[in-house]
């Protein structure tokens, strides 16, 4: 668990059943009944075809660093957490999402590096996704 | 059926101030409004076209349609962020030739650096019911995070460096300090750029745009009334406008809502980007401005910081003379929207009103470009091409 500033989600029952996994330190994707293709932000309707309907698939909860930043000054509650890392982590299924890099010396991330997900939860009871460098 | 040619910008204004802490938003956009229909020649009962975007305040389009007397018969509140302006010169001038309107006020204003609290709540209020905001809350992305992660992804594919970057700010601050108004009027240098403090990595301090309270507005006229008027006009040759998302999680931090925006503006001219007299190029971020020259055309995806570098953006003699106001980097950046002040120096540029330093000879043909939102998820762009009052 980091120490980052950590708020609890809006759950909407569209979104519920990523929230409820992440809950038991699952990462799950919708992906598309029809076209097959993998989601994200998670949604019900499927930005690829255009039609309503998804099921929700276990991810690896691995990735690699598509793009990061040091934030040397955040803005409101981030300004005591600076510096932080910011990045867009590929996952394997094929999402890029936007996250933090934790768990390490911010000065060691580099885009390519290979990490996976760690939880941070929070009261309500879901938790957010956050990476850390593998090995 | 394209709009080139069906209107002109008869009238622009740039407010003078940089810091307004004793007007309301409302009283700014009055300003403004009143300012660039007398540089037209024009009344506000001329005006039966209104465009505004979400710096005004209230309910818009409505509140400033009552608090400045309008009657109109056509209003347009095209929101996309600080691209926004350059949408409504493009929709009033569709609307001009469809006969909707034929004087077109469009206006901005905003008080960001004395009265932050104006800014805030439209832009928190809108971000709590998008549909996205619970997957990207949590992570600390202030505005110059997000185009950090661009310009880091730059980097790695393309070898764009930070003194590249830097050029950028410093070939603004070269046109800022001949312009008496401008925020930051010092010529600064690569090294002072690198030296700022990192805001978010690669991004420096002085790789940012600057803070300012203030304003614009420009009318847009139908040829006919564009022919009665004293004042020197400039025509509307082509627009091109395109949101760009994240386009279902495979977002791609190197290319901008330009490349899209860019080749239709230019096919509705006519014209091609080695055409291109003068540009106003976006520049909330040095980065925004190298991507967005790639994705126009001005040089090949990947060797904007080349370009840059040898001092191509400098006026009057550069390859591609940018921002000669000083641009959002230096000069002004009112309501934390750049984009009607990029149509007012492109207009300027053509009337041959730049400051005589930076003012491009024989300026026929101007580009305008304006970036909303952020390069990191969502953003809206939108081009215009401006020419002299023959083109
Ligand atoms: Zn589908």
């Amino acid at each position: 668990m980091s120490d980052l500033p950590t708020f609890a989600p809006p759950v909407t029952p569209e979104t519920k059943p990523f929230w409820d996994a992440t809950a038991e330190g699952r990462l799950v994707l919708p992906r598309c009944t029809s076209c097959q293709t993998v989601i994200w932000y998670p949604r019900t309707f499927c930005p690829a075809c255009h039609t309503e309907g998804v099921e929700w698939i276990e991810a690896t909860g691995e990735g690699t660093v598509y793009s990061y930043t040091v934030t040397h000054k955040g803005d409101g509650p981030w300004r005591d957490a600076s510096p932080y890392v910011m990045a867009y982590v590929e996952l394997d299924e094929g999402p890029r999402v936007l996250t933090n890099i934790v768990e390490c010396d911010p000065a060691t991330v580099t885009v390519g590096q290979r990490v996976s997900v760690r939880w941070d939860p929070t009261e309500e009871g879901p938790a957010i996704p956050r990476f850390a460098p593998v090995g | 059926m394209t709009i080139r040619g069906k209107a002109s910008i008869a009238g622009a204004y740039e407010h003078p101030l940089r810091v307004i802490p004793d007007r309301t938003v409302a009283q700014v956009h009055a300003d403004v409004a009143v300012g660039a229909l007398a540089d037209a020649g024009l009344s506000m009962d001329d005006v039966d076209g209104y465009f505004c975007a979400g710096d005004a305040p209230g309910f818009g389009g409505f509140s400033m349609a009552e608090y400045l007397g309008l009657q109109l018969r056509h209003i347009d509140t095209t929101e996309t962020g600080g691209s926004s302006y350059l949408c409504h010169v493009g929709h009033a001038t569709a609307a001009i030739a469809a006969g909707k309107c034929s004087v077109a006020l469009v206006t901005l204003a905003g008080l960001p650096r004395s009265d932050p609290a104006s800014m805030m709540g439209g832009a928190r209020a809108m971000f709590a019911s998008a549909p996205e905001a619970g997957f990207e809350m949590n992570h600390g992305m202030a505005i110059h995070g997000g185009y950090a992660l661009a310009a880091r992804r730059h980097m790695y594919e393309f070898g764009t460096t930070s003194e590249q970057l830097a050029e950028i700010k410093v070939a603004a601050s070269h046109h800022a300090q001949f312009n008496p108004d401008a925020f930051l009027p010092k010529a600064v240098s690569i090294e002072e750029v690198l030296e700022s403090p990192l805001v978010s990595d690669p991004l420096h301090r002085l790789d940012c745009c600057v803070v300012t309270d203030g304003g614009g507005a420009v009318v847009v006229v139908s040829p006919e009334i564009a022919r009665d008027l004293e004042r020197r006009t400039v025509k509307v040759l082509g627009h091109g406008e395109a949101p760009k998302h994240t386009n279902n999680g495979r977002i791609d931090l190197t290319h901008t809502g330009a490349a899209w925006s860019g080749p239709r503006a230019f096919e509705e001219a006519g014209v091609t980007p080695g055409d291109i007299d003068y540009a106003s190029i976006y520049d909330s971020f040095t980065i925004t401005v190298l991507e967005t020259i790639e994705d126009l055309g001005f040089c090949e995806k990947g060797k904007g910081g080349a370009f840059v570098a040898d001092q191509g953006l400098r006026a009057p003699d550069g390859r591609l003379p940018f921002n000669t106001d000083g641009g959002g980097l230096c000069n002004n950046h009112p309501a934390n929207r750049g984009g009607m002040t990029k149509v007012i120096e492109a207009v300027r540029q053509l009337r041959g009103e730049a400051h005589g330093e930076v003012q491009v000879p024989d300026c026929q043909l101007a580009l305008a470009h304006g970036t909303g939102g952020s390069l990191a998820n969502r953003m809206g762009s939108a081009t215009l091409i401006l020419g002299q009052e023959d083109a």
